[in-house]
């Protein structure tokens, strides 16, 4: 048994919700980078330049990313040996979120009362948390800063087993034309598939935690992951949507088993700023 | 590329129609922000024949929910958010004079139709450079309810502000035809 104050698990889910915000990571710069390189359209070259520049003034001035500093998505890997002392872990992430708006001057951009009141919460809390138990006296956190540009143009899909894979290319070749310009490509693609209605779409948000570029380990995920990248980068939609050769800078897709009747499949679009950040106690 | 076309707030008519989709332009001066709940305001004023916050004739609207600004910086980043969150609102703004809105991603037809018949433009700046587009912002003050908190109205003083003409007066769509352009 290993004890952690929860204190502990506030400084860090502080520190790494700013860092994510004002450190785009190094993965998501060299994607950038290589687009630029390859993007064939003039303004498209332009966007990206924009957003290399953007990132470097937002490292060096301690300036957000984006104004939309995200809804707080906490992904939480607790060893089972672990015991928290002082308090509730649940808590005390949601006071690790409300430290990081206030220090880091991000934004306040949750309202509770999602139907009718939507009253702004003030202090950018409750996080999405997403608690899983794993073996060990380790806890890792990963925080995912979600822009709601990007989040409102992400869908679900209940396909048919008969739809088979070419369903799930259509579905998420679908997904990305209807989003346009809207959530601020060049994007990433998170692809959840299997499970049920609810854990395709975390699988989902999972695949955006993967460093661009890094394929999938299955042989096959990995190359429909290359498939899609590139009919995805087909459609000419363009960085910024004013058209070009890169739309997409890297598809991720997590697997999981599912019902014989059924085939989910969820596609979780992830901006340009692509913030994420890790740490472990 | 052609050099950027140079705009300075109030924008006439003519202004305004001579612009093309696609042209990329820099604004330099005085910019109104206003977000979802600060058209809602805008527009129930409007309905209830009461004195807006600032004259719409010849302005520009900048759709952006900054974040709060740090110690000696006039006001966080600020990029652009999603313009069609507003499109229901927009037809009425420019009918009333508004020459050209900044925002990002696809309009409605509403919008198309209204920018031809006003003679207005709408104008994307990139998104997810909120931090670039910050620095060329040099004062950003509340002038309407500051009770939305970053959706309040702001009066931004902006300075070669960089954008690009998506939706033109004549009914050019450069989201529509830079995908064509590039679909493989």
């Amino acid at each position: 048994m290993r004890e952690i104050d929860v204190n502990e698990v506030t400084a860090l889910v502080s520190r790494l919700f700013q860092e994510a915000n004002f450190l785009l990571p190094a993965d998501v710069i060299e994607s950038l980078q290589a687009a630029l390189a390859r993007e064939e359209s003039p303004l498209g070259r332009d966007v990206l330049e924009a957003l290399l520049k953007n990132a470097g003034i937002a490292a060096r001035e301690r300036v957000p990313l984006c104004q939309d500093t995200g809804l707080a998505a906490v992904f939480a890997e607790v060893g089972q040996e672990v015991h928290f002392s002082g308090g509730s872990f649940v808590a005390a992430v949601d006071r690790g979120v409300a430290a990081a708006q206030a220090e880091g001057y991000l934004r306040a951009s949750v309202v509770s009362g999602a139907c009718f009141e939507r009253a702004n919460t003030g202090d950018n809390t409750p996080a999405v948390l997403h608690t899983e138990l794993v073996a060990g006296d380790r806890v890792n956190i990963t925080v995912l800063p979600k822009g709601g540009g990007s989040e409102n143009m992400s869908r679900l899909a209940m396909l048919k087993p008969a739809d088979g894979v070419e369903g799930i290319i259509n579905f998420v070749l679908e997904t990305v034309g209807l989003a346009g310009a809207n959530p601020c490509p060049p994007i990433f693609l998170g692809v959840g598939i299997g499970g049920t209605m609810d854990r395709a779409a975390l699988l989902s948000k999972q695949a955006l935690l993967r460093p661009a570029g890094s394929p999938s380990a299955d042989g096959r995920l990995a190359q429909l992951e290359a498939d899609l990248l590139e009919k995805v980068n087909a459609l000419g939609i363009g960085p910024g949507g004013f058209g070009g050769t890169v739309t997409c800078l890297g598809v991720a897709i997590e697997e999981y088993p599912c019902h014989i009747a059924s085939l989910p499949v969820a596609v979780n679009i992830q901006c340009n700023s692509a913030r994420r950040a890790a740490g472990s106690l | 590329m052609a050099e950027p076309v140079r705009l300075k707030p109030p924008l006439s008519e003519d202004d305004a129609r001579s612009l093309e989709a696609g042209t990329r332009v820099l604004v330099s001066g005085t910019v109104f922000t206003a977000r979802d709940a600060a058209h809602r305001r805008l527009i129930e004023s409007i309905d209830r024949g009461e004195e807006l916050p600032f004259d719409l004739e010849g302005q520009v609207i900048y759709y952006v929910g900054p974040t709060p600004a740090s110690p000696g910086k006039p006001v966080g980043s600020a990029g652009p958010t999603t313009s069609s969150r507003v499109d229901r609102y927009t037809p009425q703004l420019l009918a009333r004079g508004v020459r050209a809105v900044i925002g990002k991603g696809d309009r409605g037809p509403e919008v198309a139709a209204a920018l031809k018949e006003n003679g207005a433009v709408y104008l994307a700046a990139v998104g997810g450079a909120g931090a670039l587009l910050a620095g060329r912002i040099a004062s950003a003050e509340v002038i309407a309810w500051p009770e939305l908190g970053t959706e309040a109205v702001y009066r931004f003083e902006v300075e070669d502000f960089p954008a690009i003409v998506v939706m033109d007066s004549r009914g050019g769509n450069l989201y529509e035809s830079g995908r064509k352009l590039f679909r493989r």
